[in-house]
């Protein structure tokens, strides 16, 4: 037993590699254990269908923080965007299709005075946008036990709410705890913008354009704006590649990745952290465990309950995790045709929903343990720009598809009503079907398919309950509550284990920022003993 | 018994014609509205020694706060049916019993389920643990820490109903002072103590609930008051406020306890009419207000759709903010923004209503009818997925079409109510939305949701529909159309959280005062908003006094429980 590590990362997620090269740049020597055989958890790559290969779950990269591109050097490393700056294009039937990028919205059938509108609604959201990304590069201040750097970040946070002027400060203290349906009402007329927008704030989650919370949902994406990317970007060879880029930049800090390795148990004695025992057996020591798996997970499973005490248990148990998305991807032996759309618009996001009902309808779903019968599409065609995700001449479409309930009753493979498939087979059938109204052909030109629900995603990628942002990112379990009291600054509350997943602040999307501050708390709290 | 205790008559308002005062007469300061809020706002500027008259469009007063006799020998309340809300301090400063305010307290409340069984919520505290365990032990002892934790929301909002919300935007004085006060309330609870709280401020009651307890049936009896004339769903974030908002009144120092005004909801504002009057104010029913008349960015008072005029420096709306901003003021008298504000104000209705005169008291599947369950709030949704399921209908633009009923029997604890032996029940139904499928209601449309309700307590009840006598079906459009509350909407705007505190009705007008100077707003569109509280008239008249200088006569927020 080698017991001479500062830090166990348990789990090669981006944050958690992002952590660990960090923490090695400040000196540490950390060991990551992964239990899947490729880096970068939910950013990854995966051959589906002999040939084709996909981004198994993330499919755009729009957020990642560009500090953390720059301190890691994951250009030097490997990684290279095959395209960025993709419009996002809101599918219409009849061919007219509104696109939007940055602060222009154009097409569709929008008027010119939603046009006018949308620029400034843009730059006042971006606005407010800024300011928070600015609460998501520190850790969450505390508010009672504060200490200096605490009480001088809420000082700050103050003082740039004061500087947005009074008029837009009161603005922000109300839209963000409304909800997009109204927000879009109080300022557009078209219905295809209205949606297009929608879709943005709910995304990964489990609320509808009509659900208090989705502003700040849509504030929280277009933080990926203030990070530099006017729409989204696409990496070349899929966002595993982006996995691999950061292991790489781990490993030239001197991190020790481990692949294959599965982390059992994250051990305690006296209350205190001493390592982990692995699933193969052996036990590692370390007196710093750092968990990138979700919060659940890493108390419920890895700790285990009986570890802690029960209002902790409780609270962790109370952390809503339950994933509304899930992921289709399909092999194409040609390139889809859209109505009306050229095949140089096919590198761009395409979305399917044609207005805020649509959605909301898709959502009412989901509450009751169903899939949409109409789901909201958020299509992406990576071949288009990168084509060695297919064999020559053919394409790859992956979509994120909501909304879909953690595991329908009966189960993925239970039958459904219509009788003769499964719900997975049932589902995968309407999800095609929607396609094929906008793109009449598609059916013909499916080799192969591939459906991951959230019950899917969490096998494969240990995210308890399938949510991609490792909780749901409502107002109350953001900032200050995440992922719960007591646990907010990265210190779990059990001393020496330290949380850098996306269950903690800020949240999910592919940013890096919960494994930087994460690495920057662990460094400040001292070096282990 | 008097027929109807609180007409307009009954508390000697005037009508117009008998007035003897002449058409010009000015007064220090006039009210638009008798709601209960109007009257509470006039009755302090009164105490303080102004001279004020409330106008009131109906030949009666109370607004929703309202008795009336639709059906001869029976007394409706028929909007607002019960009460709990209204502020303690006030009715003791204003001597409400004394003016005929009886509120009698009632225990019990049941949820029949869809097998037969129910969920009974008794008052004794032993034979409440028993009913819960019968269905899950669990349960029963989450039950003891779930109210535990609710009550501690209840005490740390109960001492700012009374208060004007502070505006972070402001850097005066007494705003800072506030800011810090409310602040300093906060961290006495402690990191988790306040995360807690904002957790319960920003989640849905559905969540809350899921994090006590496991049974359906338990879950869908507490949860129907975190939806309550509000357009959202038990699983929409924000409406754990909304029970909360249920939660923090009392009766008789009972925190989160609900009785009856004997005589009806009328009574309410009957006493608050009374108070007002010996104050020395006048109540002028049957005057329409057609608008606030402003010139050189000042009041001036207001004039009739009859062009009659009254004169006042200062005129305090009890409408709307919608009816205020947009109907009874001229756009061109405000500010741009408050003209865009008020339109974008969220006032959707969700709730209709009906009253019904029974020939005698119906009985309920399984339910002894002397069971003390009966006296208290009965439902018939046994699921929050129900409760839920009916909210969907309200976003598709039509009534639910397995609605949630808030029903209650008040003639069993008030016999005022009906003739001996007869009974009247009081069905608050949700979820009715102001328009159906973007148009108007029809007549056919107000049967159909008519016939939802009836068809859903008939379902428990094998002898109700023959006890019916008579049936008022109120939809958004007549408590519109008779109250005055645009949409429907029984809070005057909805509880949601971008329109509570400081964003109610909306940023920049929360502390009462309107954007033209001696304008101000007391209604339910104000901090802290509906049910029957008589807070907002309370601190506007705090407000006004303080601007015109004079001594505050209105009770600060205390906690006494």
């Amino acid at each position: 037993m080698t017991d001479n590590y500062d830090v166990i990362m348990v789990g090669a997620g981006h944050n958690g590699l992002v952590c660990a090269t960090y923490l090695a740049k400040a000196g540490r020597k950390v060991l990551v254990l992964e239990a899947g055989d490729s880096p970068g958890g939910a950013a990854a790559s995966r051959e589906f269908a002999p040939g084709y290969s996909v981004s198994s779950c993330a499919q755009w990269l729009y957020q990642l923080h560009p500090r953390v591109s720059r301190d890691l050097k994951l250009e030097k490393h490997g990684l290279e965007l095959a395209a960025r700056d993709l419009a996002s294009v809101l599918l219409d039937v009849d061919g007219q299709h509104l696109s939007v990028l940055g602060p222009l919205a154009e097409g569709g059938r929008l008027g010119g005075e939603d046009r006018d509108a949308y620029k400034l609604f843009h730059e006042k959201t971006l606005k407010y946008a800024k300011l928070i990304s600015r609460l998501f590069e520190s850790r969450p201040p505390g508010l009672v036990e504060a200490n200096l750097a605490d009480r001088f970040a809420l000082v700050k946070l103050g003082v740039r709410l004061k500087l947005l002027g009074r008029e837009d400060m009161s603005d922000l203290m109300r839209i963000v705890l409304s909800n997009m349906y109204d927000l879009m009402d109080e300022h557009f007329d078209s219905p295809q913008l209205k949606a297009l927008l929608s879709v943005d704030s709910v995304l990964g989650s489990r609320m509808g354009p009509r659900t208090p919370n989705t502003v700040f949902g849509y504030l929280y994406r277009r933080v990926g704006e203030v990070f530099g990317y006017t729409g989204v970007a696409q990496v070349k060879g899929g966002m595993g590649a982006l996995g691999e880029a950061m292991a790489a930049s781990a490993r030239a800090r001197g991190v020790e990745l481990r692949l294959g390795s599965r982390v059992r148990s994250i051990d305690m004695f006296n209350g205190q952290v001493t390592g982990v025992t692995l699933a193969s057996g052996g036990q590692l020591r370390a007196p710093v465990v750092v968990s990138n798996a979700d919060p659940v997970t890493t108390f419920e499973k890895l700790v285990g309950f009986r570890n802690m005490e029960t209002g902790m248990a409780r609270r962790v148990s109370q952390i809503r995790c339950d994933g509304g998305a899930a992921k289709l991807h399909l092999a194409l032996d040609g390139l889809p045709r859209f109505n009306g759309l050229e095949d140089a618009q096919l590198a761009q996001r395409l979305v399917i929903a044609p207005d805020m009902n649509y959605i909301e309808r898709a959502f009412n779903a989901v509450k009751y343990g169903e899939y949409s019968a109409a789901p909201v599409l958020d299509i992406s065609i990576p071949t288009v720009s990168d084509p060695a995700g297919a064999p020559p001449g053919c394409h790859v479409l992956s979509a994120i598809v909501q909304f879909a309930p953690f595991e329908p009753a009966g189960g993925w493979e239970g039958a459904s009503a219509a009788a003769g498939e499964s719900h997975r087979e049932h589902f995968t059938r309407l999800v095609l079907a929607k396609i094929a109204e906008y793109a009449p052909g598609i059916r013909e030109q499916v080799v192969a398919s591939e459906l991951l629900t959230p019950a899917d995603l969490e096998r494969g990628h240990g995210m308890k309950g399938g949510h991609w942002h490792h909780g749901e990112l409502s107002l109350d379990q953001v900032m200050m509550t995440r992922p719960f009291p007591g646990a907010t600054q990265y210190a779990s509350g059990l001393d020496g284990l330290y949380l850098c997943s996306a269950g903690a602040h800020p949240g999910g999307g592919v940013m890096g920022l919960a494994g930087k501050n994460a690495a920057r708390e662990i460094i400040k709290r001292g070096a282990p003993v | 018994m008097a027929p109807v205790a609180c007409s307009g008559r009954a508390v000697g308002c005037l009508a117009r014609g008998l007035q003897a005062e002449p058409a010009l007469k000015k007064y220090d300061a006039i009210v638009i509205g008798a709601g209960h809020n109007g009257l509470t706002n006039a009755a302090y500027l009164a105490k303080s020694g102004l001279d004020v008259a409330v106008l009131e469009r109906n030949d009666y007063i109370g607004g929703a706060t309202v008795s009336r006799e639709l059906y001869p020998g029976w007394t409706y309340s028929n909007c607002s049916y019960v009460c709990s809300l209204l502020r303690p301090e006030l009715a003791r400063d204003l001597e409400l019993p004394r003016h005929g305010l009886q509120v009698v307290p009632y225990g019990g409340g049941v949820t029949f389920k869809r097998d037969g069984d129910y969920y009974g919520n008794y008052y004794d505290h032993n034979r409440q643990y028993r009913e819960m365990a019968r269905h899950s032990k669990r349960d029963a002892n989450a039950y003891e820490r779930y109210a535990t934790d609710v009550m501690k929301q209840t005490r740390l909002i109960r001492p700012y109903l009374l208060r004007r919300p502070p505006d972070p935007t402001s850097l005066k004085l007494r705003d800072l002072r506030d800011l810090l006060g409310f602040a300093r309330s906060f961290t006495e609870m402690g990191e988790e103590g306040l995360a807690d709280t904002l957790k319960f401020w920003t989640k849905s009651v559905g969540d809350y609930l899921n994090e006590y307890f496991e049974t359906d049936v338990i879950k869908a009896h507490l949860g129907g008051t975190g939806v309550i004339g509000t357009a959202l769903g038990v699983y929409s974030p924000g409406t754990a406020y909304v029970l909360l908002h249920h939660y923090m009144g009392d009766v008789d120092g009972n925190v989160g306890s609900w009785g009856f005004a004997r005589g009806g909801m009328g009574a309410v504002a009957g006493a608050l009419a009374k108070s007002f009057q010996a104050f020395g104010g006048e109540i002028i029913c049957g005057a329409d207000v057609d608008r606030i008349m402003v010139s050189h960015g000042k009041v001036k008072g207001v004039a009739l759709r009859d062009g009659t005029e009254y004169r006042a420096n200062i005129v305090v709306s009890n409408l709307d903010p919608k009816r205020t901003f947009l109907d009874v003021m001229d756009e061109s008298d405000l500010p741009e923004d408050v003209v865009r504000k008020a339109k974008n104000f969220k006032i959707r209705g969700s709730s209709g209503k009906l009253n019904i005169a029974l020939d005698g008291l119906p009985t309920f599947n399984g339910l002894d009818q002397n069971s003390p369950l009966m006296l208290g709030d009965m439902h018939f949704t046994d699921s929050l997925e129900r409760l839920e399921r009916a909210y969907d209908d309200w976003k598709e633009g039509t009534w639910s079409k397995d609605p949630y009923v808030d029903m209650l029997i008040p003639s069993q604890t008030d016999p005022t109510m009906a003739p001996p032996g007869k009974h009247m029940m009081t069905v608050f139904v949700q979820y009715a939305p102001p328009r159906i499928n973007g148009g108007e209601w029809t007549d056919a449309d107000k049967a159909g949701f008519e016939k939802s309700v009836i068809d859903q307590i008939a379902a428990y009840s094998p002898d109700f529909r023959d006890l019916i006598l008579h049936c008022e079906t109120r939809t958004p459009r007549e408590i519109e159309a008779e109250v005055g509350l645009t949409e429907g909407n029984i809070f005057q705007g909805e509880l949601t959280f971008d329109q509570l505190l400081f964003n109610r009705p909306f940023p920049g007008y929360a502390q009462y005062r309107g954007p033209v100077r001696g304008m101000y707003m007391c209604g339910s569109g104000t901090h802290p908003g509906g049910g029957v509280m008589a807070a907002p008239g309370a601190n506007a008249a705090r407000e006004i006094l303080m601007d015109l200088r004079r001594p505050d006569v209105v009770p600060g927020g205390y906690a006494d429980d």
